[in-house]
């Protein structure tokens, strides 16, 4: 086996509460660089709350108290000189229903760039540039090309979700945050996306949260299990599902409890 | 097998029953409409000529037209609507998109729907108080405006909230996780899709403030004034006027001798102006509905 890559988002002793319910509880594990690294565990285990704490979009939702540190490229996103636009214009996420927003498919691919651009200093040029790499990137350019003005919102799902991904890459992201992003999708949507994150791995480091253990099995380099707000086992795919360390492990992907 | 029993049969009559009990009352509710609005015409018909739109009451008010009431209406309503639409959609605009869940915010939301349940002959001594006297606008088309503004405020700051609260989440959601700060997923995505719902429901205050009565008698409306025939900048922001509900009230009640089909032709003009711009608010709404879908 080649020497593992250098980890890219890390986290210590992270607790996390909504009011006094206690969601996450000393969480420690480090994601490694530019592979894909699935977050697996039964509803309500904190998967979710684990991927909103990474590029802080939690804060958005309500009262949420962390303690501990979130490292990514070995800086604290907790910090207090870390802005919020920064950390999420590096952190993108990607959600279950595509949400793409009800505007044309060129401008939603360009809405990231516009959202981190002074008014007027985006030039014509730069914004095609940026609109055909990222949907080149994400395999729509060539179905899409001739239909940039269409409404976002009237593309199939599966293209909406692969649009949802392509809005983030203008943005240069280190990591692409998924939270179960093929389950509003059939079976060849799925395909088509797992296909995607295995093209987009290498450049980005991607966290994907799944209920289907199968996709996790099939599609992710590295594997967590969570359980009621604890980190359980992190350990490679294969051998987190032949050879689980922790009994719970081998209870939950044995289909003992969900 | 499968036969209806006696205790089944019993369930479905009852079921029948009260489905059309209940398409009953539903359904009455066009009678009323109808028959105002029939009773109204009929009875006004006399009068109705555009020259009693334009016309200035006549002979102590008991023969001529309605310009100068009609005048200070559109006034009363543009000059609230202008102060209280933006404070209103503003405020809510805090409320869904900023407000957390704290003590002061529950006090804002508390504040909000008990203004809107205070009587209108309240907020007319209220405004008699703060406007008239306190802030010296003395009676004034000012005074009135302010404070018939006071009153729909509420009412405009719900529906506000409610056409905001109809954006999707995950329109925000998108927004944020791009790292689009609060203000530029308001500007970018959330009012553009959800102006059509909060024009609308300023559009539908003009009814209310176009007709309330108490608020303008207490505080700017006046039973008379002399204004020239179709002068469309009759009045001063610091002049009294005439409005339409209290011309209404003023010629039904106060003076003796007016042709009976004058006061059902003023109601005529108030309920149809009220109805035009209702439905030119609702042609705006399809309008905008139909450029966007998800």
């Amino acid at each position: 086996m080649s020497e593992p890559p250098p980890p890219c988002l890390t986290t210590r002793d992270l607790n996390l509460w909504y009011a006094k319910f206690q969601a996450l509880i000393n969480v420690t594990l480090d994601i490694r660089h530019g592979i894909i690294t699935s977050l697996i565990g039964p509803s309500g285990c904190g998967k979710t709350t684990l991927l909103r704490c990474f590029n802080r979009v939690n804060e958005r939702y309500g009262y949420v108290t962390t303690t501990g540190e979130i490292r990514i490229l070995n800086k604290n996103i907790y910090d207090p000189d870390v802005s919020l636009v920064e950390l999420r214009k590096s952190v993108g996420m990607v959600f279950q229903r595509p949400n793409p927003l009800p505007i044309s498919v060129y401008e939603n691919v360009v809405f990231g760039l516009r959202i981190h651009h002074p008014r007027g200093t985006l030039t014509r040029p730069e914004m095609d540039d940026a609109v055909e790499r990222a949907l080149t990137e994400v395999g729509l350019w060539k179905d899409l090309k001739d239909h940039l003005d269409r409404k976002a919102t009237t593309l199939q799902l599966e293209q909406q979700q692969k649009l949802c991904i392509a809005r983030l890459l203008p943005l240069k992201p280190e990591v692409i945050l998924m939270d179960e992003p093929c389950s509003a999708l059939d079976v060849e949507g799925t395909r088509a996306i797992e296909e995607l994150m295995f093209a987009l791995k290498g450049r980005y480091t991607i966290v994907i949260v799944t209920h289907n253990m199968a996709q996790a099995r099939r599609a992710s380099d590295e594997c967590i299990f969570m359980l009621l707000g604890e980190l359980i086992e992190h350990s490679r795919t294969e051998d987190l599902f032949l050879n689980p360390k922790n009994p719970r492990t081998a209870e939950y992907i044995e289909g003992r409890y969900g | 097998m499968f036969a209806e029993t006696p205790f089944v049969r019993d369930k479905r009559r009852s079921e029948t029953t009260a489905k059309w009990v209940f398409f009953a009352m539903a359904g009455s509710m066009i009678l009323p409409l109808l028959l105002i609005v029939v009773f109204l015409f009929v009875k006004a018909a006399p009068s109705l000529r555009v020259d009693f739109l334009l016309d200035i009451p006549r002979r102590g008010m008991t023969e001529g037209g309605i310009w100068p009431a009609f005048v200070g209406t559109i006034y009363l309503v543009f000059i609230s609507l202008a102060v209280s639409a933006p404070i209103g959609i503003l405020a809510a605009v805090y409320l869904n998109e900023y407000a957390r869940d704290n003590w002061l915010n529950r006090l804002i939301n508390l504040a909000v729907i008990n203004l809107a349940g205070v009587p209108s002959i309240v907020h007319a001594l209220f405004g008699l108080g703060a406007f008239v006297y306190a802030a010296r606008f003395g009676y004034s088309i000012l005074s009135a405006s302010l404070t018939l503004a006071i009153m729909t405020l509420p009412v405009i700051i719900a529906s506000t909230r409610e056409a905001l609260a109809s954006v999707p989440m995950s329109f925000r959601e998108a927004c944020w996780n791009v790292g689009a700060t609060r203000w530029q997923t308001i500007r970018s995505v959330v009012l553009p899709n959800s102006i059509s719902g909060i024009l609308t429901g300023v559009i539908l205050q003009v009814s209310r403030a176009a007709g309330e009565t108490a608020p303008i008698m207490f505080t700017g409306a006046v039973f008379f004034k002399a204004v020239q025939k179709g002068d469309l900048f009759a009045y001063n922001l610091n002049e009294q006027c005439m409005a339409l509900s209290m011309h209404l009230y003023t010629i039904s009640t106060q003076v003796p001798g007016v042709r009976e089909s004058v006061p059902f032709a003023t109601a005529v003009v108030l309920l149809g102006s009220v109805l035009l711009v209702n439905a030119a608010a609702i042609a705006l709404r399809a309008h905008m509905r139909a450029r966007k879908k998800w």
